[in-house]
């Protein structure tokens, strides 16, 4: 059988002698990945507790004195830029990328150790610049995590002043951070893979953080540049993205600019970003899907592609979000149709992922409960996507709710129900033991409900019309009593789905310490993580030798065979045992 | 078992939510009803595709839970069905596409007869202009910006001086009439933006853009600004009133042209110069 890996398994590891080389500067891709994914969470957390001041502010204006509007437009902006950039890709690539990469491809580690460990400490510091300008005179940027100039720069803006540097600053930082890593993953996946692992054979799970970091690879550039130009503009006066204008009355010494090229720029970046976030989760769902419903992903191969597709098609759809931007408007047939365009394998995604549920043998365990809950959301999500990409019906829709509603649910609650899917599914392996089924379940249920009735009314407020970025509604003729109703019981959602992810963090802090030892493989899965020799993996991963593969990864209910599952690294009954590989 | 049919009551519930519910498009007081239309088609048919496949995944859920002695069934993959669901999900899409970029094509397409307005956005309020007899806008740039020209026209343009300069945040239009709405920012990004109409766009310094509509309604309607431009954005309002041609024309002959305004700042400047004159020796004592 031919096979076209490099597995380098003759280069000795250099094992931590001391407890700060092993948990802290470590070069384990596996303690790295639970550095990225504690930081990321920790401060998702920041962002969760400002979606509840923004939510407070939007059920009862006039209540609260220290949300003011500048300090509302500061929780809008730093939301969405941690749970879009600090929290979902770093958790995604550098956290799950990180811990599963080497693990699912037979790898020792990633191929660049220390690179890797470097992105992780500059990771860290990005954060920190950024957490740092909530404490800097004026407070962190209020400009939308769009960012857009002119005003972004200019007085009226809260952070405009300082804390637009500390985040453009910070943004720079976290995309030197993520090329050390995206390049690490890609490389890894390419000349790491062991013998016997074809591309063809990986698991969705790798397929979607690999094709999402070489599209980050590409993408984050534009982010990069975008962030450096609109700094020059701030601080060396230059006019990138800044037209002659008008500031609070007074005449500034800009002139020439254009503020869509910035624009331009930041959704070359951000729409690729979107798929950056959601391949991830769509390999990691497969994953959870076949495992826990006993059968193998539905067309593999079509999976496959869908996703680079999806991939390539995401780089061709920037505009989409500038149909009313000002550029020029023949752009819109266009990107209206490429967009509608990456539909198409995107629904393929979804029919397989039903398909692959349809005549399967499934078990509700809470992995899976969340991989249903993500389906759900998802296909809401998608759906909804389907108006704003359809041009004319973005223009009503465009800067209202509706934006909101869908954007949430398609890249906000999919991922993250991914997310816990994920932590829930490989926790076992990660540290060894299991985590309290009740309180899980009880953890699903509150959030996947719990998130519904926040984001579908939404979808309402906005048909309507309620604009979003709003610090108060005030008395607008077409907004009717009924919509600020609705605000309190989107408001009263929020605060108990927020509260809920105590149970979480209650679930995975107590089982660390108290939860039942874990079986190896507790779900029958037939990836290499699940065959490692240690349950957690110790530094190298495999012992002495290399696991061989010898199938895809979707051996489920094999007719046959007295198991419904044979691991990847299973050798076939009729072949003689391997001799002597990978040594 | 449970989640199969919380799957299903969530469907059924999101029927009922969108049945019930109060907040739906507000009556419609433009010509783009071929923009509400292209919505509806897309909500129906995003509607059949979410009930069936979360229907389907109920089913699914429920059909084919675990059980003792149960077994999934073995089916790698089958090309004729994934090719027969893109074949479906291609048709559905187009269906979707050729009435918004009809739409679409409607929406860039200004009629030759409209007549221009513009809209002006600064932080955080709205002015206007009308072209004045001529029906011509005069030019305009942030470099005339001054406390005697806030519209910031080019003082030396003879298309200006006819211009109707609109300071107040009420604007008036003509009923039945195609208006294309130019649009113009002195500071930041603003957008135009009343619901009622459906249409709207962003206004961006340093260019000009535009879109236009027809009014069909008679009433007075909010303009909100849907393009965040700082702390005030939320109380940059304005209102558009759409009436009969009568009162339109009477509304329009109550406002100051731009030469107007240049003779009243004119003659004021030269009343402060004589008063200084007469004030200057006592004050200098």
């Amino acid at each position: 059988m031919a096979t076209v890996t490099l597995a380098d398994d003759l280069k000795p590891l250099h094992h931590p002698r001391t407890w700060i080389g092993k948990y802290v500067w470590s070069q384990d891709h596996k303690v790295i990945a639970i550095q990225y994914a504690t930081t990321a969470i920790a401060v998702g957390l920041l962002a969760l507790v400002l979606s509840g001041l923004m939510r407070l502010q939007l059920a009862y204006p006039d209540t609260f004195d220290f949300i003011q509007p500048d300090n509302y437009l500061q929780y809008v902006t730093i939301h969405g830029m941690i749970m879009v950039i600090y929290l979902l890709t770093a958790l995604l690539l550098g956290g799950f990328g990180n811990y599963l990469i080497p693990l699912m491809i037979g790898a020792r580690d990633m191929v660049f150790p220390f690179v890797n460990m470097l992105s992780y400490w500059v990771y860290l510091l990005a954060v920190m610049v950024l957490v740092a300008s909530f404490f800097v005179p004026g407070g962190p940027t209020g400009s939308g995590w769009t960012l857009y100039p002119p005003q972004t720069i200019l007085e009226g803006t809260p952070g405009a002043d300082l804390g637009i540097i500390m985040m453009l600053v910070s943004l720079a930082i976290f995309v030197v951070a993520f090329t050390m890593g995206g390049l690490n993953y890609v490389t890894t996946v390419l000349q790491a893979r062991t013998k016997g692992m074809t591309l063809m054979r990986m698991p969705c799970s790798v397929w979607g953080i690999f094709v999402a970091s070489i599209m980050g690879l590409l993408a984050f550039p534009a982010l990069f540049v975008a962030c450096i130009m609109m700094a020059l503009d701030r601080i060396a006066g230059t006019s990138f993205f800044m037209p002659e204008l008008v500031s609070m009355g007074n005449r500034t010494g800009y002139q020439g600019g254009s503020p869509i090229l910035f624009q331009h720029l930041f959704w070359f970046f951000g729409h690729p970003e979107v798929y950056i976030v959601a391949l991830p989760a769509f390999g990691i769902v497969s994953d959870l899907v076949a495992v826990h419903a006993r059968k193998n992903i539905f067309g593999y191969r079509m999976m496959v592609w869908a996703i680079v597709i999806i991939g390539a098609l995401s780089f061709f759809v920037w505009a989409h979000h500038m149909y009313v931007s000002g550029m020029n408007p023949y752009f819109g047939f266009f990107f209206a149709t490429s967009t509608l365009i990456i539909a198409v394998p995107t629904a393929i995604k979804v029919y397989n992922w039903l398909l692959t549920l349809w005549k399967g043998n499934i078990h509700l365990r809470v992995p899976m409960l969340f991989a249903i809950g993500f389906l759900f959301t998802f296909i809401h999500g998608g759906l909804s996507g389907l108006f704003l990409g359809n041009v004319s019906v973005d223009v009503p829709l465009s800067d209202t709710f509706f934006v909101i509603g869908h954007f949430h649910m398609v890249m906000g609650v999919s991922p993250i129900l991914v997310i816990f899917g994920a932590i829930y599914h490989w926790y076992p392996k990660i540290t060894g033991r299991m985590w309290n089924d009740t309180v899980a379940k009880l953890h699903f249920w509150i959030t996947f409900i719990g998130v519904y009735a926040i984001f579908l009314p939404m979808h309402y407020l906005g048909i309507l019309g309620v604009p979003r970025r709003y610090y108060a509604l005030g008395e607008t003729g077409f907004i009717p009593p009924s919509a600020h109703l609705a605000n309190e019981m989107i408001t009263i959602a929020a605060l108990t789905v927020a509260a809920a992810q105590l149970l979480f963090f209650w679930n995975m802090i107590w089982s660390l310490f108290r939860g039942t030892r874990a079986d190896p493989n507790p779900w029958g899965a037939t990836t290499l993580e699940w065959q490692t020799p240690d349950t957690p993996p110790a530094h190298g991963n495999w012992g002495p030798k290399l696991p061989v593969v010898y199938r895809w990864a979707y051996d489920y209910s094999v007719p046959g065979h007295a198991r419904d599952f044979i691991p990847q690294n299973a050798p076939p009954a009729s072949a003689p045992p391997p001799k002597g590989e990978g040594a | 078992m449970a989640v199969a049919a919380a799957i299903a009551l969530l469907v059924v519930a999101s029927i009922l939510f969108h049945l019930l519910s109060p907040w739906w498009m507000t009556p419609i007081a433009s010509n783009w009803g071929s923009i509400d239309n292209a919505l509806i088609i897309t909500l129906y048919i995003c509607a059949i595709a979410f009930v069936g496949l979360n229907l389907f995944l109920a089913l699914a859920l429920m059909k084919y839970r675990a059980r003792p002695g149960h077994k999934a069934h073995y089916e790698p993959e089958n090309s004729r069905l994934e090719k027969r669901l893109t074949l479906w999900t291609g048709i559905g899409i187009a269906a979707m596409l050729a009435p918004g970029l009809i739409a679409w094509h409607e929406y860039v397409t200004v009629p030759e007869d409209a007549a221009v307005i513009e809209a002006t956005g600064q932080q955080w309020q709205w002015s206007y202009r009308f072209p004045g007899a001529d029906g011509v806008l005069g030019s305009a740039a942030v470099s005339h910006i001054s406390a005697d020209n806030p519209f910031g026209l080019n003082p030396a343009d003879p298309f200006g001086r006819d211009d109707i300069l609109v300071e107040t945040s009420e604007l008036h239009m003509p009923i039945g009439k195609p208006v294309k709405m130019v649009l113009r920012s002195k500071d930041v990004l603003h957008d135009f933006y009343v619901p009622q109409f459906r249409a709207k766009m962003d206004l961006v310094p340093g260019i000009v853009t535009y879109f236009w509509m027809t009014p069909t309604r008679i009433g007075t309607y909010d303009i909100l600004c849907a393009e965040l431009c700082g702390v005030g954005h939320h109380m940059m309002r304005g209102s558009v009133v759409v009436e009969d041609q009568q009162s339109f024309d009477d509304w329009l002959s109550g406002q100051m042209t731009y030469g107007q305004y240049l003779a009243q700042n004119h003659a004021a400047a030269r009343t402060r110069l004589a008063s200084a004159d007469v004030a200057g020796p006592n004050g200098g004592q």
